[in-house]
């Protein structure tokens, strides 16, 4: 097998994984601490993306763009929640699904009125937009090896946070027992739109991170945002550790599958065979990965440890 | 009493009434809404079907599209054989061949992944349903025999004796009264011992265990039906369209069904037809206006949401009448 090759897929297969666990921590925080469906969460990775594209022409650097669109997102994430997600919180699920869906609706169609229905493509300052050698023949785009570092500084930022600062303390306390939260003296509601500002933050960053490589498109959360609950629900619900391992692993296993699926079959079927099954098969692979996980083990792979 | 008998019940007349003439006189008028008309009741099969388990059951399945799809596929795959040759054992363009292989598929289906769903809860089951749905979207994607993501055209429609698909009245017809044995199937259904053991596992599952009944045996039997009830809809659907595509279970379709079900009133027999009339209403009012209709009708979703209005078909009760709306109680 051509190692090279295998390595260069590894690290898309990181890539892909960095940019799920952003999503998914949001996602994550959402629904281990407030108990929230939010299928509107790939919108906010949307609204990122756009914001940073205007943003970027506006200012005439990515750089910039991104600066200024994260706390840009903040406030689209903190108007949401305001809005509409506050009065879900004590609902059921069911309506968290229908009134997120709703929102949906509401940004794509928002989107589409601002920025037209035509993707747009982010330019990339000179020195993102090469290639690095990292051994003497692995050569890989820089941007993406940028994409990869931001992601696992922001996960190590998040780790900080969320075991080593008093913000963090309350996150994890109202994971395990938001009554208790409460009865303490802490304003919950502020936490929950603090928290949820986050989540929308870093799903913008990550909007933001993929818009240079394959542009600002309505809709372009819809799809993901599937992925990145398939990552939650892998993970264990409310683990952000669960989130981040599990967020790496089908960043590999979606690259991987989609990449040697068919020499691995052909192993064992005949190479006709292998070439038609193996591609319908490795889309599947990580909806049969979750299914497999909620059949066995519904708590996730890496449950929190307290869950009230 | 009776009177409010006759109320309910003149409400679920009323809107079958309007929705088996109206379009087919406005077609006899000379203007052309019968496809459309079509579609819509195909969707109401399909959130008919949803109802049964959602409404009545408590199951919040958020892959139901995929039956629809899978009865859509079932006709065309045959269809395409018929015409193109190969795959003998399929190949035909016998209506009921391919009404029954739908509704047998589907069934199939719906056994399979739902012994595996119904052991999971709440959040749990909405998403391993959706792992199942998204799973048959991505094989249909990958079929470049039948088209892949271009989706697949169904050069002939089924034949069935004495009437014409081709015929846009028929096609109507045949799906209207398709729509109307489903909706007395699940009138009987819940109204059956059996139906009564599903809600009363929708209300409290472990009373229901400890007076010795095997509520999983219940919900995956109502799953199963509904499974099949959903398929004959994406038969009927495909023959209408004669174009079947893999974006008909994509999960934003199966987020369209729940949203007809609620909308109109979970656990009520015709509420998914309301539910069902009014998003095809809106759909085509409010794209008439403005290529930007998802705007008001995300915002109407989300305060039908936030104030508690959904469940149209409860209006029209008086307070005593008035059930809870469907929640997701099987958590």
């Amino acid at each position: 097998m051509d190692t090279t090759l295998l390595f260069i897929q590894f690290l898309n297969g990181m890539q892909l994984g960095v940019l799920l666990f952003l999503l998914a921590a949001g996602l994550s925080l959402t629904f281990g601490i407030m108990d929230l469906v939010n299928l509107a969460h790939g919108s906010l990775y949307m609204a990122g993306a756009f914001i940073c594209a205007s943003l970027t022409f506006w200012t005439g650097s990515f750089i910039w763009g991104v600066l200024l669109a994260i706390p840009a997102v903040a406030l689209v994430g903190y108007v949401t929640e305001f809005l509409v997600i506050r009065h879900l919180y004590t609902r059921s699920h069911l309506d968290h699904v229908l009134a997120t869906f709703g929102l949906i609706l509401v940004f794509d169609t928002s989107v589409h009125l601002i920025w037209g229905s035509q993707g747009i493509a982010v330019p990339l300052p000179a020195f993102l937009d090469g290639q690095v050698t990292l051994f003497t023949d692995v050569v890989f785009p820089t941007f993406r090896l940028v994409i990869i570092l931001a992601g696992l500084l922001i996960a190590a930022g998040l780790y900080y946070l969320v075991n080593h600062t008093r913000i963090g303390m309350l996150i994890r306390a109202g994971a395990s027992n938001r009554t208790m939260v409460s009865a303490l003296g802490i304003n919950i509601q502020f936490l929950f739109s603090m928290i949820f500002a986050l989540g929308a933050v870093l799903a913008g960053i990550a909007g933001m991170l993929i818009s240079p490589i394959s542009e600002a498109s309505i809709g372009m959360g819809n799809q993901i945002i599937i992925t990145a609950f398939v990552v939650i629900v892998v993970g264990g619900v409310g683990s952000m550790k669960g989130a981040f391992i599990a967020a790496i692993m089908i960043g590999l296993i979606d690259t991987l599958g989609r990449s040697y699926l068919d020499t691995i079959f052909k192993l064992f079927m005949s190479s006709n065979a292998a070439e038609t099954s193996a591609p319908a098969v490795s889309a599947m692979l990580i909806y049969i990965l979750m299914a497999v996980v909620l059949a066995l083990r519904p708590q996730g792979l890496f449950p929190p440890k307290a869950r009230g | 009493m009776m009177v409010q008998f006759l109320k309910n019940r003149a409400l679920t007349f009323i809107v079958l009434g309007l929705l088996g003439t109206v379009p087919l006189l406005m077609f006899w008028s000379g203007s052309d809404y019968l496809s459309l008309a079509t579609k819509l009741v195909c969707l109401c099969i399909a959130a008919t079907s949803l109802n049964l388990i959602l409404g009545y059951g408590g199951m919040v399945s958020f892959g139901h599209a995929v039956f629809f799809g899978i009865g859509a596929y079932a006709v065309g795959i045959p269809a395409y054989h018929s015409v193109y040759g190969g795959m003998d054992l399929i190949a035909t363009s016998n209506g009921f061949f391919h009404i029954g292989f739908a509704i047998v598929l589907a069934a199939l289906f719906a056994l399979i992944t739902g012994a595996i769903s119904l052991r999971t809860k709440g959040i749990h089951f909405i998403m391993i349903t959706l792992a199942f749905s998204q799973m048959m979207f991505y094989f249909l994607l990958s079929l470049d025999t039948y088209g892949g993501d271009d989706g697949l055209t169904i050069d002939e429609r089924s034949q069935l004796p004495f009437i014409s698909l081709d015929n846009s009245v028929h096609m109507f017809l045949l799906s209207f009264g398709a729509l109307l044995i489903c909706l007395y199937m699940v009138h009987r259904i819940v109204n059956s011992r059996f139906g009564l053991v599903l809600q009363g596992a929708k209300d409290n599952e472990e009373r229901m265990a400890a007076i010795g009944y095997n509520t999983f045996a219940y919900r995956l039997t109502a799953y199963v039906i509904s499974g099949a009830m959903c398929g004959l809809a994406g038969a009927l659907f495909a023959n209408s369209e004669s174009f079947v595509f893999p974006e008909l279970i994509d999960w934003t379709r199966s987020g369209e069904l729940i949203f007809m079900v609620i909308l109109g009133g979970g656990g009520t027999i015709i509420g998914p037809v309301i539910g069902g009339i009014v998003f095809i209403v809106l759909e085509d009012v409010l794209s008439r206006f403005t290529i930007y209709w998802h705007l008001p009708f995300g915002i109407m979703l989300i305060l039908a949401v936030l104030l508690g209005r959904t469940g149209i078909a409860n209006w029209f009760k008086s307070d005593g009448a008035i059930k809870k709306p469907a929640e997701g109680n099987h958590e």
